[in-house]
C-alpha cells in the first residue's frame, strides 16, 4: 500500500536524520576538542581563565534560571517577562548605585563597597520583586485556568510592555555601572599567568550562597514545602489547607528576587545596561532551566553553571582547533543546539522534571 | 432599576479608594513613560486638546467608571464614588508635580521634564498643582455618571469617544491622502495636519454617533439576518466587492508612505496565512518561523542577485518556487527530529532553531556564500517598471504579497476542509487520542510544519526581492513572534482572523511610526488585553479550539473528574 | 481462535504494579466486561492493550499478530477502537467532522488532492460524509452532525465518542464505561445499543463497566481484576457467587455471609 510505503520512509528518514544530527554533533565536538588541545594555543592558564569566567557567567544563568524554573513548576507557564524582571533588577542596582558613588560612600572603603553592593542589591530587588508580582496580578491570575496557550502569549506581552515601558522611562541609551574599585583589583593568588578579580569571588560565592540558601528554603521551610505541594498537585494541596495564591505569589517573589540580585551582579561584571538587556539572558536563563530539568531547582543551578561554561569554553575547546574563524560568534549557536539536542533526546533535562502530570 | 435604599453606608469606600489608587498610578505611569508628553505634540482637536491630555482624560474617566461600577451601579450615589476615585487619581498627579519640582526626579525619569510639569498645570507651575485633582474629580464624577447612564444613552456615548479617537489619529493620514484629490478643500476644512480642527470633530460626531443611533434603530442587522439566502447575498456580495476594490486600490489612493505600510501588512497576513497551518490548524507552536523565512529570502536573493554573492541571475518567477521548495525541504529537515516534542518545549526547540539559523546566516563561517552581517545585495525587483508605473515602488510588494495571500488563502481554506485538515484539528485538539483513531501523528505533524515552512519561505522570496537585500538582522526572533500573535490574537485557523490580526497588530504599529518607541508598549498592553477578555481572537473559527477557549463547564476542572466514577 | 490473546501481561509505573501476570482470551464476536474494585487496573489493562502504555512483561496478541510493541494509530488500523470514561470529543470540530476523523487511515487525499478536489476527491469526501450520516443515524444521532461536538447533551455526547470510534471499522471496540453518569432509562438503551453492536455489526466488545445490571445483563464472560491480578473470570453467575469476587467487593465479612446457606440463591448485586 503506497501509504504505508511512505509511514516506512519517513520512519527511517527520522531515524536517520536523528542518528545523523547526534553523530555530527559528538564528532564536531570530539575532533574538535582533540584537534585544538593537539595544537596547544592555549595555556592551561588561559583555559582556566575560561573556565572561571564561565561559571561566573553560568552563576548568572542559574540565578535567572531559578525563577523560571520555580515557575514553571508551580504554573505551567514559561514566564516570558522573567528576563525583563531581571532587567528591572539591573536598573535597580544602577540608581542605587549612582546615588551611592554620588555621595562618595561607594568607593570609600572595601568595608562601605560590599555595603554599597548589598544596598544595590536590595534595590534590585525590590524593584524586581514589586514588578513580578505586578504582572502576575495582571496578566498571569486571571489566566490560571487558561489552556496553555493563554498565558503563553500574555506572557509574551508583558515582556514587550515591559522593555517598552523602561525604554519610555530611561530612555534608549546605555546606562553604565559606576565602577567599584575594589571589586575590579585582583585576587592575590600570587600564580603568574592566571588572574581573577574580586568581583568573579563576589559573583561565584553571593550566587552559591542565593542558590543555597533557596535549597533549604524550599526544602526545610513550611513555605517552601507548600510551595512545592502546589507543584506537584494544586488541587490536594489546596485541600490540604494550603493557601495556593499565597504560595504562587511567594514563588514568583523568590525568582523575581533572585533575578533581581543577579541583575546587580551582571551590571558589576558587564557594566553596561539598557532596556533590552534582558532578552537574551532571558532566553539563555530558560535554555539553562530546561537544561537542567524543568521545575528541579537544583537542575536549574546545574543547568545554569554548565551552559556558563559551555558558552565560555565552548567555542574556543571545539571550534577553533577546526579553523573556524570567529568562534565566539557562534557561541549561542553551541548553547542553542545543545538545547535543542537536550529537548530531542532527553526532554526531562539533566537532573529530570518536576512538574506535575496533567490529567 | 435604581435601589433608593442603598445608602451611603453601603458603598465599599475602601475598594473605591483602591480603585482611585489604581487610576493615580496609571496616571503616574502615562506620564513617567513618556506618553504624556511626547503625544502632547499631536493634536487630538487642534488647538483644543492634544493626545497627551486625551491619554490622561481617559485614564481618569475610566477611573471614574468602574470606581461607579464596584461601588454598584445602582446606587443612586454613584457619583460620589467616581468623583472620589477621580480626585484621588488626580492627586496622584498633583503629588508628582509637587515632588518633582521640590527634588530633580529627572535624574531617573527621564520624562520628569519641565514640559510635563508645564501640561500638568496648565502652564501654572506649583500654584497650578491643584488643578488636576479638580479634573481628576469632575472627569471621575463624569464617568461614574456614565457608567450608570442606561445602554441607550451609553451607546451615543462610547461611540463619541471612541469615533473622535479614532478620526483624530488617523486624521492626518486622510488629510494627506484627500489633499491631492477635488476633496482637499474638505480635508482643509476638517483635519489639521495632524488632527481634528473643531469643525471637524463636530462632524465625526455627528456623523459617527448619528450614523450608530440610525443603525441601531433600523435594525439593519437584524433585517439583514432575517432575510433569505439569496436576498443576504445580494446585500453581502455588493459590499464584499466594494471592499475587495478598495483593497486593490488602497495603495494608489492613500500615497506612498500607506502604501509602504499596506505592503508590509500583506506580507505579513500571506506568513500569518501560512503559520495558520502550522499553528492554527495543527497547533505546532512554531517559534522559528522566520527561519524559513530567511531560507526563502537567502535564496531567491542568492539566486537572482547581481552583486558579489549572487550564484545566479536568475530572474524572480524562477527563483521562486526553488525558494518555496526549499524551504519546506528545510522544515522537513527542521521538523523530523523535533516533532515529537510536546507542547511548550516544541515551541523552545523551534526558538533555538530560528537564532541558530539567524546567528549561522551573519557568521564569518559562512560569509563566504552568506555575505556575512552585509547579507546579499541588489535583489532586483520581479517586474521592472518606470518610476510612474502603478507598480512601482512598495505597491509591487503589496500586489505580490497580495496575491501570494490570496493563493495560500485558498490553499488553507481547501485544506481547511479535507481529510488532512480534519487529522490536523484533531492533533491539535487532542493528539493521542488521533493517533488512537489512525491518524499518523509525525508524518501529519510534518506535513503541517513543511507546508507552513513553504509559505514562510514565499514570504521570504518576496520580501527580498521587493526590499533589495538580505541580511542576518533581519531574521529575527521578533518576526516568527510577530507571526504567532497575528494567529492566535486574529483565532486560530480563521482566514480572515489572521488578516484582520496582521492588519491590527502590524498596520497599526506601522502607521503611528511616530510613536515608535510606544508602539510595543501598546502592543504588549492589546496582547495581554486579548488574552484576558476574548482568548478566542477577533474572528474565530465557528468552533473555537480548546487551545484558546475551555468552555465555562471546563474552567478549574483539571483535578476534578468528569465523570461521576473514577477507577484506573 | 481467540481474537485478542493477553498473556502474562504486566504494568509497572515505578514501584506500584499496576496490573501483575494477567490473562485473557476473548473470542470473537463475544461481550466481555472486566469489573473491579476502584484502583484495579480496568483503564490500565485498555491502555496497554490499545497501545496507549508499553507493558513491562507479557505479550499482547490481535488475531496472532502482538501489538505490544505498536504505535496507535498502527493498533487503531488492525481494527481495534476504545472509548474513553472521560469522553475526548475534539471540540474544535463539528460532530460530524469528528466522526470523520475516524475515517482518516481508510480514506486516501493527500493534501496535493485537497488543493485541487479532483472528482476523484469529491467522489470520496462524499462518500465519507454519506458514511459518517450512516453511523450517527445508527448510533441514534441522525442529523446531528452540523453542531459542535462538545454542545451535544451528555449522553449524545457517548453516543458520538462511540460513533467515532465505529467509523474506524474495527473489530474489536473497547468501551470504557460507557454508561457513565446516566441514567437507568439511558442505561437500557445503552445496553441495548451495545448489543446491537455485537449483533449486526458483528464487532467484539470489551466492557468496562460499574453499574452490575449492565455487567451481568449483557456479558457473556466477566473477569474480574483487583490489585492489578485477575481473581475471577466466568460467566454472569458463576461471578456474582464467587467468594473471591464478593470479598474483593464487600470485604470479608460479606464474603462469610454469601458463604452461609441462605433461603434464596437469586443473585444479588455484588
Amino acid at each position: 500500500m503506497y501509504a504505508r510505503v511512505v509511514e516506512r520512509i519517513t520512519e527511517g528518514a527520522i531515524a536517520g536524520v536523528l542518528w545523523a544530527f547526534r553523530v555530527a554533533v559528538v564528532l564536531l565536538v570530539i575532533v574538535g576538542s582533540a584537534l585544538t588541545l593537539a595544537a596547544g594555543r592555549y595555556s592551561a592558564e588561559a583555559w582556566l581563565s575560561l573556565i572561571v569566567s564561565g561559571a561566573v557567567l553560568g552563576s548568572i544563568y542559574a540565578l535567572v534560571a531559578l525563577g523560571y524554573t520555580m515557575v514553571y513548576g508551580i504554573l505551567r507557564l514559561i514566564n516570558f517577562a522573567h528576563g525583563e524582571i531581571f532587567m528591572a533588577g539591573t536598573f535597580g542596582g544602577y540608581f542605587v548605585a549612582t546615588a551611592l558613588a554620588g555621595i562618595g560612600f561607594l568607593n570609600l572603603n572595601p568595608l562601605t563597597s560590599i555595603l554599597s553592593v548589598l544596598l544595590m542589591m536590595a534595590g534590585a530587588i525590590a524593584v524586581s520583586v514589586a514588578l513580578a508580582l505586578l504582572v502576575e496580578r495582571i496578566a498571569y491570575r486571571p489566566l490560571r485556568n487558561a489552556p496553555r496557550l493563554v498565558p503563553l502569549i500574555s506572557a509574551i506581552g508583558a515582556s514587550f510592555f515591559l522593555q517598552y515601558a523602561f525604554r519610555g522611562f530611561f530612555g534608549a541609551g546605555i546606562y553604565a555601572y559606576p565602577t567599584v574599585s575594589i571589586l575590579d583589583a585582583q585576587v592575590p593568588l600570587g600564580l603568574e599567568a592566571f588572574r581573577m578579580k574580586w568581583i568573579d569571588v563576589l559573583v561565584l560565592t553571593s550566587a552559591l550562597l542565593m542558590m543555597a540558601g533557596l535549597f533549604l528554603f524550599v526544602q526545610r521551610t513550611k513555605l517552601g514545602t507548600a510551595i512545592r505541594a502546589v507543584s506537584e498537585d494544586k488541587a490536594t494541596a489546596a485541600l490540604m489547607g494550603i493557601d495556593v495564591n499565597r504560595a504562587i505569589v511567594m514563588t514568583f517573589a523568590i525568582g523575581a528576587a533572585m533575578a533581581g540580585a543577579a541583575g546587580v551582579l551582571y551590571g558589576l561584571i558587564f557594566r553596561q545596561v539598557y532596556f533590552f538587556t534582558g532578552f537574551v539572558p532571558g532566553i539563555k536563563a530558560f535554555t539553562a532551566a530546561v537544561l537542567g530539568g524543568i521545575g528541579n531547582i537544583p537542575g536549574a543551578m546545574l543547568g545554569g553553571i554548565f551552559l556558563g561554561e559551555v558558552e565560555g569554553v565552548g567555542p574556543t575547546l571545539f571550534l577553533s582547533g577546526l579553523n573556524v574563524p570567529s568562534p565566539n560568534q557562534l557561541r549561542d549557536v553551541i548553547a542553542f543546539t545543545m538545547l535543542v539536542m537536550v529537548l530531542i533526546f532527553r526532554p526531562s533535562g539533566i537532573l529530570g522534571e518536576r512538574v506535575a502530570q496533567r490529567a | 432599576m435604581h435601589d433608593a435604599s442603598a445608602g451611603f453606608a453601603d458603598v465599599p469606600w475602601r475598594t473605591v479608594i483602591r480603585v482611585g489608587l489604581l487610576g493615580a498610578g496609571i496616571a503616574i505611569f502615562l506620564c513617567l513613560v513618556g506618553i504624556v508628553p511626547v503625544f502632547h505634540a499631536r493634536p487630538l482637536i487642534k488647538d483644543v486638546i492634544s493626545l497627551g491630555q486625551t491619554a490622561l482624560v481617559l485614564a481618569l474617566l475610566g477611573t471614574g467608571v468602574v470606581a461607579a461600577r464596584t461601588a454598584g451601579v445602582r446606587s443612586r450615589l454613584a457619583i460620589l464614588p467616581g468623583a472620589l476615585a477621580g480626585s484621588i487619581a488626580g492627586a496622584g498627579v498633583t503629588a508628582l508635580v509637587l515632588i518633582g519640582e521640590l527634588i530633580n526626579v529627572r535624574v531617573v525619569f527621564l520624562n520628569a521634564s519641565p514640559l510635563l510639569y508645564e501640561i500638568l498645570t496648565f502652564g501654572n507651575g506649583l500654584a497650578g498643582s491643584w488643578i488636576a485633582i479638580v479634573i481628576g474629580a469632575v472627569l471621575g464624577a463624569a464617568g461614574g455618571i456614565a457608567a450608570r447612564l442606561p445602554m441607550a444613552a451609553r451607546r451615543p456615548l462610547t461611540t463619541f469617544v471612541l469615533a473622535l479617537l479614532l478620526a483624530g489619529l488617523f486624521a492626518g493620514i486622510l488629510r494627506t491622502a484627500m489633499l491631492t484629490t477635488p476633496l482637499a478643500g474638505l480635508a482643509r476644512l476638517l483635519f489639521s495636519s495632524l488632527g481634528l480642527t473643531v469643525i471637524g470633530a463636530i462632524a465625526t460626531v455627528v456623523v459617527f454617533v448619528g450614523g450608530r443611533e440610525v443603525w441601531f434603530y433600523t435594525r439593519v442587522r437584524q433585517r439583514v439576518v432575517a432575510m433569505p439566502p439569496a436576498g443576504q447575498r445580494l446585500v453581502t456580495w455588493p459590499l464584499l466587492a466594494v471592499a475587495a476594490l478598495m483593497v486593490l486600490v488602497l495603495p494608489q489612493a492613500l500615497g506612498p508612505f500607506v502604501a509602504q505600510v499596506i505592503a508590509y501588512v500583506a506580507l505579513y497576513v500571506l506568513m500569518g496565512l501560512g503559520l495558520n497551518i502550522t499553528l492554527g490548524l495543527a497547533g505546532l507552536l512554531d517559534l522559528g518561523f522566520v527561519a524559513f523565512f530567511a531560507v526563502g529570502a537567502y535564496t531567491v536573493g542568492l539566486l537572482t542577485s547581481t552583486a558579489e554573492f549572487g550564484i545566479a541571475q536568475w530572474p524572480f518567477w524562477a527563483a521562486v518556487p526553488f525558494a518555496v521548495i526549499f524551504a519546506m525541504l528545510f522544515g522537513a529537515v527542521l521538523g523530523l527530529p523535533i516533532l515529537g516534542i510536546r507542547g511548550d518545549y516544541l515551541a523552545i526547540a523551534t526558538l533555538g532553531f530560528g537564532e541558530i539559523i539567524r546567528i549561522l546566516a551573519g557568521s564569518d563561517l559562512l560569509k563566504f556564500a552568506l555575505g556575512g552581517p552585509r547579507g546579499i545585495l541588489n535583489v532586483p525587483k520581479p517586474i521592472a517598471v518606470e518610476p510612474t508605473h502603478f507598480l512601482a515602488g512598495p505597491n509591487q510588494m503589496y500586489y505580490i504579497a497580495l496575491a501570494g495571500a490570496a493563493l495560500i488563502a485558498f490553499v488553507a481554506w481547501r485544506l481547511r476542509a479535507s481529510r488532512i485538515g480534519r487529522a490536523w484539528i484533531s492533533i491539535r485538539e487532542d493528539e493521542d487520542v488521533a493517533e488512537a483513531l489512525g491518524v499518523n501523528l509525525v508524518q501529519t505533524k510534518l506535513l503541517a510544519y513543511m507546508l507552513g515552512a513553504g509559505f514562510a519561505g514565499l514570504g521570504g522570496a518576496v520580501f527580498v526581492s521587493l526590499v533589495g537585500s538580505v541580511f542576518s538582522s533581519s531574521i529575527q526572533l521578533f518576526v516568527s513572534i510577530n507571526v504567532v500573535a497575528i494567529v492566535v490574537v486574529g483565532g486560530m485557523g480563521s482566514i480572515p482572523g489572521a488578516v484582520l490580526g496582521a492588519v491590527f497588530l502590524i498596520g497599526l504599529p506601522e502607521l503611528f511610526r511616530e510613536f515608535s518607541e510606544y508602539r510595543f508598549l501598546f502592543y504588549g498592553a492589546a496582547l495581554i488585553a486579548m488574552m484576558l477578555y476574548r482568548p478566542e481572537g477577533i474572528l474565530p473559527t465557528r468552533f473555537a479550539s480548546r487551545e484558546v477557549h475551555l468552555k465555562s463547564s471546563e474552567l478549574g476542572a483539571d483535578t476534578v473528574v468528569a465523570a461521576p466514577t473514577h477507577s484506573p | 481462535m481467540p481474537q485478542l490473546v493477553a498473556k502474562g501481561v504486566t504494568k509497572r509505573f515505578g514501584g506500584l504494579v499496576a496490573v501483575r501476570d494477567l490473562d485473557l482470551e476473548i473470542e470473537p464476536r463475544a461481550i466481555v466486561s472486566v469489573i473491579g474494585p476502584n484502583g484495579a487496573g480496568k483503564t490500565t489493562l485498555f491502555n496497554c492493550i490499545a497501545g496507549w502504555y508499553h507493558i513491562d512483561e507479557g505479550e499482547i496478541l490481535f488475531e496472532g499478530q502482538p501489538i505490544d510493541r505498536l504505535r496507535r494509530d498502527q493498533i487503531a488500523r488492525l481494527g481495534i477502537a476504545r472509548t474513553y470514561q472521560n469522553i475526548r470529543l475534539f471540540a474544535g470540530m463539528s460532530a460530524i467532522e469528528n466522526v470523520l476523523v475516524g475515517q482518516h487511515h481508510s480514506l486516501h487525499t493527500g493534501w496535493v488532492g485537497a488543493v485541487m478536489r479532483t472528482a476523484r476527491v469529491r467522489e470520496e469526501e462524499e462518500m465519507a460524509h454519506e458514511e459518517a450520516r450512516r453511523i450517527l443515524e445508527f448510533v441514534g444521532l441522525p442529523g446531528h452532525g452540523m453542531g459542535q461536538a462538545t454542545n451535544l447533551p451528555y449522553g449524545d455526547q457517548r453516543r458520538l465518542e462511540i460513533a467515532r470510534a465505529l467509523s474506524t471499522q474495527p473489530r474489536l471496540l473497547l468501551l470504557d464505561e460507557p454508561t457513565a453518569g446516566m441514567n437507568p432509562a439511558e442505561t437500557h438503551k445503552m445496553t441495548d445499543f451495545i448489543r446491537r453492536l455485537r449483533d449486526e455489526l458483528g464487532i467484539t466488545i470489551l466492557l468496562i463497566e460499574h453499574q452490575m445490571r449492565v455487567v451481568m445483563g449483557i456479558s457473556e464472560r466477566i473477569a474480574v481484576l483487583d490489585y492489578g491480578e485477575k481473581i475471577a473470570e466466568g460467566t454472569p453467575r458463576e461471578i456474582q457467587n464467587d467468594p473471591r469476587v464478593i470479598e474483593a467487593y464487600l470485604g470479608r465479612g460479606a464474603a462469610a455471609e454469601q458463604a452461609a446457606p441462605r433461603p434464596d440463591a437469586a443473585g444479588s448485586e455484588a
